[in-house]
């Protein structure tokens, strides 16, 4: 399934847990640094109404005077669990791309203002760099260094697997109970 | 040791681009036992694409370019100091390339240094041997999947695990099961049994420096070694925390004798972008050859 700019509430509700989506537009980086920054009120340097937030600290260097993202694969979102809703809510975005999933709060603010969670795939750097097609600048780098920096890039077909919708579903709540589960089967056959 | 900054930069390049063959191995394994049309199937496949992206493009196969871990094996009289300033001039111009990402952060105001120097980075584990030759080998290990690393001691009430095998057992598998996605699986995982905190943690580390396809010595942690790769798979997590029949690509475990009082049982979680490479340095500083 294709998911193009503009990313409006109207473009992910029919996107559902499993899907593969290819996305295409602008989005923009923010990990650890920038949602800690949000959360504590500060004032972000780019429009985030209708965005999609890519957790990466990516490698990019300078080649004759211009930006090269050289590495761009996404990081743990689980980390960003005690800021996430609140930024859904406030700036309304409508996509987090990561890795890993997220908990129930973020599962629920999705659910309620209309965003989904898109899992790409983890250390798969160079893949996924071959999808930016241009890096359009970067905000709070000297503040944050590069990695924790929010880059701005143009992308085009990057792949990602839904794996939490904004209808309350999620595969990493799924997986986590049906491998509890098998979990308690051979820790009790060795008795 | 006039080439050793070089040898080094290349050795952090390679390493950095480049799979171990084991772990290609392994991993390729992992595709042929996914269905097709699955998203676990899916996963794996793009990790096959990136892996020869990277090594094409001689670019980071994973972002996070991590702790950058140091294992040298040096015969008496060989120099570290000289060497311990190579491999930091050699981790600067790494970085500069592109080959490793700004990745050392000051703990308390937050400040990047931007080359990957500082204290702690990179780490060294220097051993003294009776070979002439040196052996240097390189991890590079990510922070998602370091997060994952996590230390029992037992008895643990939590998972009802006791001061015996079958304790171990059940750390290993509630290691994997906590993990989940979230350490970029099939992982890898390094198990250290004894020891005090710092001890257990660094044994549990080394064990990553073997090859998935070699066979512990001993007979017991062999079978447990292969047991707990069965068992883990069993789990369902599959590539990515999709669910699927590959979880975890080997376990290597490693033991330390203990205190009476203490009983730890570390774990290091390594994801499926397993970068370990090395070389044995002639006694001119040369690469004799390649390992792994």
């Amino acid at each position: 399934m294709l998911l193009e700019a503009p990313f409006t509430e109207k473009k992910v509700r029919p996107l559902k847990v499993g899907n593969l989506v290819e996305i295409s537009g602008i989005i923009f980086t923010g990990r650890d640094a920038v949602h800690k920054f949000l959360h504590e009120g500060g004032v972000p340097p780019v429009s985030l109404k209708d965005a999609i937030i890519y957790h990466c600290g990516p490698v990019v260097i300078q080649r004759n005077g211009r930006w090269t993202v050289v590495a761009a694969g996404p990081t743990t979102s689980i980390r960003e669990e005690p800021y996430q809703a609140g930024i859904i809510e406030k700036f309304r975005i409508r996509g987090i791309i990561g890795k890993g999933g997220m908990g129930d709060k973020t599962l629920k603010a999705c659910e309620r203002f209309g965003c989904v969670y898109l899992h790409a795939i983890g250390g798969a750097a160079q893949v996924l760099a071959e999808c930016v097609t241009e890096v359009r600048g970067v905000h709070l780098m000297e503040k944050f260094g590069s990695p924790e920096a929010i880059w701005e890039f143009s992308v085009r077909s990057f792949p990602a697997v839904v794996t939490m919708d904004s209808h309350g579903n999620s595969l990493h709540r799924d997986i986590l109970q049906i491998s509890q589960g098998k979990y308690q089967e051979i820790v009790s056959s060795h008795k | 040791m006039k080439n050793l900054k070089e040898n080094l930069i290349e050795l952090i390049r390679r390493t950095s681009a480049e799979l171990p063959r084991d772990v290609v191995n392994a991993l390729r394994e992992g595709v042929e036992k996914e269905e097709s049309g699955t998203n676990a199937r899916y996963a794996l496949d793009v990790i096959q694409k990136n892996i020869v992206l990277a090594m094409e493009k001689s670019q980071p196969l994973c972002q996070d370019t991590g702790s950058i871990l140091f294992y040298v094996k040096v015969p008496a009289g060989f120099d570290q100091l000289a060497f311990e300033e190579a491999a930091r001039e050699a981790v600067a111009e790494s970085t500069a390339q592109g080959y490793l990402r700004q990745n050392s952060v000051d703990s308390i105001t937050g400040a990047n240094t931007g080359n990957n120097l500082g204290p702690g980075s990179p780490a060294f584990h220097f051993e003294q041997r009776k070979n002439p030759e040196a052996d240097v080998r390189l991890i590079l290990k990510g922070g998602g999947c370091e997060n994952m690393g996590v230390q029992y001691s037992l008895p643990d009430g939590r998972i009802q695990a006791d001061r015996d095998l079958d304790g171990v057992r059940k750390c290993i598998l509630d290691a994997v099961l906590q993990a989940q996605g979230k350490g970029c699986g099939p992982g890898i995982l390094g198990v250290g049994v004894g020891g005090d905190r710092a001890t257990g943690y660094a044994h549990s580390k080394e064990q990553l420096l073997r090859a998935l396809d070699d066979r512990n010595p001993d007979p017991v942690l062999a079978q447990l070694e292969e047991e707990m790769v069965e068992k883990g798979n069993d789990l369902g997590i599959g590539p990515m925390g999709f669910g699927g029949k590959t979880t975890v690509l080997g376990v290597k475990i490693g033991v330390l004798n203990r205190l009476p009082a203490s009983y730890f049982v570390s774990v290091s979680y390594m994801c499926w972008a397993f970068r370990r490479q090395g070389f044995v340095l002639s006694n001119g500083g040369d690469i004799a050859r390649w390992l792994y």
